[in-house]
């Protein structure tokens, strides 16, 4: 299996590889190979999820090597290790990784076709996968670490991809800086963690911590590496404050927003803090819980009001990483690994549809030459139902299965996260999480109503542009259908309303908490009593609150009977507050940006007169020196040449008059010379 | 002192050699620095080639017991003959160049 494992991650890294260097030359550029091999891996990690579920559940399989050993690790010194690590949760991860991985290969093979730099784009698809996969099998927090910024780099250059606009690069920019912000928290978490263990291992530093060895012997520094850890899928998952990334991030090719966006790379903070439950102290998890419903409902609140379609879908992605990051937090450990991997499986169909719809949209407005018109405006859709039959149906289950409606995946996993809440605060209080949960629901039910009503339903807003408007290749549309059936109950639990008895509850158990007893949130014993006392009336409560949201929204969006605008009109403030994404982008261009600007003035003020004073002080006095040298030199040092040369000049002529060329003379002064120096001597 | 400066003549010792060769070493340099005929500066020169002759032979015969001061000599008188030849060619090459053997004449060495 271990083998199976690197292959898994080794295969989609030769395909970055080869099509990096050679897609070009390949035929139809390669993207077969890209496909092909990602075909191969989904196959492998199906048969790992399989084997490893079927056979042997409870083990964790591990292999590592030392990669660079610095001093000597008995006495002082430390290795430090790569390795795999195999339990339940890598195996599932795995394979949502994979699937939504080849799927997005598949549907890009359509959507992407005539892009100049068509291997390119499926090359970085490969390291993607790559990086994830690396994620997710990693049994350490420094591998973790470094496929968590190959994560980002992947990330960076997708949505960038177009950097030919520059709203595109701008936007590739945002999110690899504001992904920095959580990351160098995350770093602090890992080093405080190493500093204290000298090992980045996830199985030493667990077990240090079980057998009571806590990070500087302070409690407060265990949940302050819990909290800083965390900052690392703040960041990733765009949780509340740093969740201004996502949003931009769908400048990217659509295929991509579904993959990276939407399905796997921003669920990669919700698969860290599942990694590190076990050390998560009971106020880190409070604080991640928090953190994860003040996502949620602003998120969901923003949602409301956007008309990008894209922007939307991102907008309701954040709230539905808050609501992972929120069970999470209060316990509800598998109900929000679940609602992970439910929601990689619609959220990339939605994405997905989405992406069919601007590509129709596209290729309509293509026709007639239309450069002006935005695609992924919902003002420029409607009545696309019967024009887009696939599409429609498939993005009906999706939406269905994003609102929680029963016989739905959404529904299994949503609704044991709202149990949860209610089982958390029914032991410690904090009433306000499944409040926002609760009111979270009706929100997504009613703004993922009211886009796909816009869309689909009515009429479409230029008459002309129908006739041109035509279904998807079937590359995209059976990914759309495969997702479809995997966003039904079916594949999670057979009991359509409660997702415990299924296997996934099975496979996947809440980890034990290692930290001191005291600091430990409820254990999963208790707290299951709680959830199933609560499942009934968070159950009946779910159902209501997400009919009322859907049936709001088709008062509103279908039937018409009250209006939009008029509705916006009555709550003026809250409607801009949330039509401006809560000034969230204007408030760090003046607090941060400004700021930094602002420090920057400072900055070279400064420079300009203090240090660069001092250095052209520095200048001006040796400049004087140099002239006061100068003078010294031309006057006295040449001075004293000038004259050597003069002297020798006088005496040379002097002596010159003795050269007269008679050989007499000169015999003459050679006994001259003879008899000085003979009278000398003696 | 007649008596004794004859005496002294009339019992020749190194001195005396000395004396003879110093005298034609001052003739030659006379020679060799009055005369502008190229062939009496060469006669000159023989004269002083001829003193530092007696002198080796005088210093042989007085002092040391060898015959180093008799090969020198010998050596010297071949080192004359040669040098005459020589010279004698080089004299004849300047009477071709400046059809004169006048010393004074030829000053092409001025500086």
């Amino acid at each position: 299996m271990l083998q199976l494992s690197l292959l898994i991650l080794l295969i989609p890294f030769a395909g970055f590889l080869i099509l990096i260097f050679f897609g070009k030359r390949l035929p139809r550029q390669g993207d077969w190979l890209g496909t092909s091999f990602l075909g191969i891996t989904l196959l492998m990690s199906v048969f790992l999820l399989i084997s490893k579920i079927a056979s042997i559940p409870g083990d964790t399989l591990s292999y590592s090597f030392s990669w660079v050993i610095i001093g000597n690790p008995d006495a002082g010194g430390f290795s430090v290790d790569l390795g795999v690590m195999i339990d339940n949760l890598t195996v599932v991860m795995l394979v949502v990784v994979m699937l939504v991985s080849f799927l997005v290969h598949l549907f890009s093979i359509g959507y992407m076709k005539d892009d100049p730099r068509y291997s390119r784009y499926f090359s970085y698809l490969g390291l993607f996968t790559f990086s994830m996969t690396g994620i997710v099998l990693t049994d350490n927090l420094l591998m973790m670490y470094i496929f968590w910024e190959l994560v980002g780099i992947s990330s960076y250059l997708l949505i960038g991809f177009w950097y030919e606009k520059k709203s595109a690069s701008n936007a590739a920019n945002k999110a690899f800086i504001v992904n920095r912000i959580g990351d160098a928290g995350m770093f602090i978490g890992i080093m405080i963690l190493f500093i204290h263990f000298s090992t980045f291992s996830f199985d030493a530093i667990f077990s240090g911590i079980q057998a009571g060895d806590l990070p500087f012997q302070s409690t407060a520094w265990l949940t302050a590496a819990g909290i800083l850890i965390f900052c690392g899928a703040v960041g990733k998952s765009a949780q509340f404050p740093l969740h201004v990334w996502l949003p931009d991030a769908m400048e990217g090719p659509t295929p991509v927003s579904a993959l990276i966006h939407a399905a796997t790379m921003v669920a990669a903070g919700g698969y860290l803090i599942a990694r590190m439950f076990p050390i998560l102290t009971a106020e880190a998890l409070l604080v991640i819980a928090y953190i994860g419903a003040i996502t949620a409902l602003i998120a969901a609140t923003i949602a409301l009001t956007q008309h990008d379609i894209k922007k939307i879908l991102a907008y309701s992605t954040i709230s539905q990483l808050g609501y992972m990051v929120m069970a999470l937090g209060v316990g509800a450990f598998t109900a929000g690994f679940m609602h992970l991997v439910t929601h990689a499986a619609f959220k990339a169909g939605l994405f997905l549809g989405a992406g069919s719809v601007i590509f129709a949209m596209h290729h309509a407005l293509h026709q007639k030459h239309d450069h002006k018109t935005d695609a992924q405006d919902l003002r420029n859709m409607g009545g696309l139902k019967s024009r887009m039959p696939l599409t429609y149906w498939t993005f009906l289950i999706f939406t269905l299965a994003i609102s929680g409606v029963p016989l739905t995946s959404g529904f299994l996993s949503k609704d044991e996260i709202l149990a949860g809440t209610l089982a958390f605060s029914s032991l410690n209080g904090h009433y306000l999480l499944p409040v926002i949960g609760f009111v979270v629901a009706g929100l997504t039910a009613f703004y993922m109503f009211r886009l796909f009503i816009l869309t689909f339903h009515g009429k479409h807003a230029d008459e002309s542009r129908v006739s041109d408007l035509k279904e998807s290749p079937f590359t995209m549309t059976i990914p759309l259908m495969i997702l479809a059936g995997l966003s039904t109950f079916v594949f999670y639990s057979f009991n359509p309303f409660a997702a415990s008895g299924g296997w996934f509850f099975s496979a996947i158990e809440r980890p034990l908490s290692l930290v001191p007893e005291a600091l430990q949130p409820a254990s999963a014993e208790v707290f299951a009593q709680a959830v199933s006392a609560l499942h009934t009336p968070a159950l009946i409560l779910s159902i209501i609150i997400a009919g009322a949201g859907i049936f709001g929204a088709v008062w509103v969006y279908q039937w018409k009977k009250t209006s939009a605008v008029q509705i916006s009109e009555k709550f003026g403030a809250l409607y801009r507050g949330s039509f401006n994404k809560w000034y969230f982008d204007e408030m760090y261009q003046a607090v941060f940006i400004n700021g930094t600007f602002i420090i920057t003035k400072v900055l070279r003020w400064f420079d300009e007169t203090i240090v660069d004073g001092i250095v052209n002080g520095a200048a001006y006095v040796f400049e004087r020196f140099s002239v006061v040298n100068r003078w010294f030199d031309e006057h006295i040092i040449d001075g004293l040449v000038n004259l050597t040369a003069l002297g020798t000049g006088v005496l040379g002529k002097v002596l010159r008059k003795l050269q007269t060329g008679k050989i007499q003379h000169y015999l003459a002064f050679v006994v001259l010379g003879m008899l000085v120096f003979y009278f000398i001597i003696i | 002192m007649e008596n004794s400066f004859l005496q002294w003549l009339a019992q020749p010792e190194l001195t005396h050699y000395l004396m003879l060769g110093a005298m034609l070493f001052c003739i030659g340099i006379t020679l060799v620095l009055t005369r502008r005929n190229v062939i009496m500066v060469l006669m000159g020169i023989e004269l002083i080639l001829n003193s530092a002759n007696i002198n080796f032979i005088a210093f042989s015969r007085y002092s040391v017991i060898t015959l180093d001061g008799h090969l020198t000599a010998l050596f010297l008188i071949i080192l004359a003959a040669a040098e005459a030849a020589v010279a004698l060619a080089i004299v004849l090459n300047i009477y071709n160049r400046f059809k004169t053997i006048d010393i004074d004449e030829i000053s092409l060495l001025k500086g």
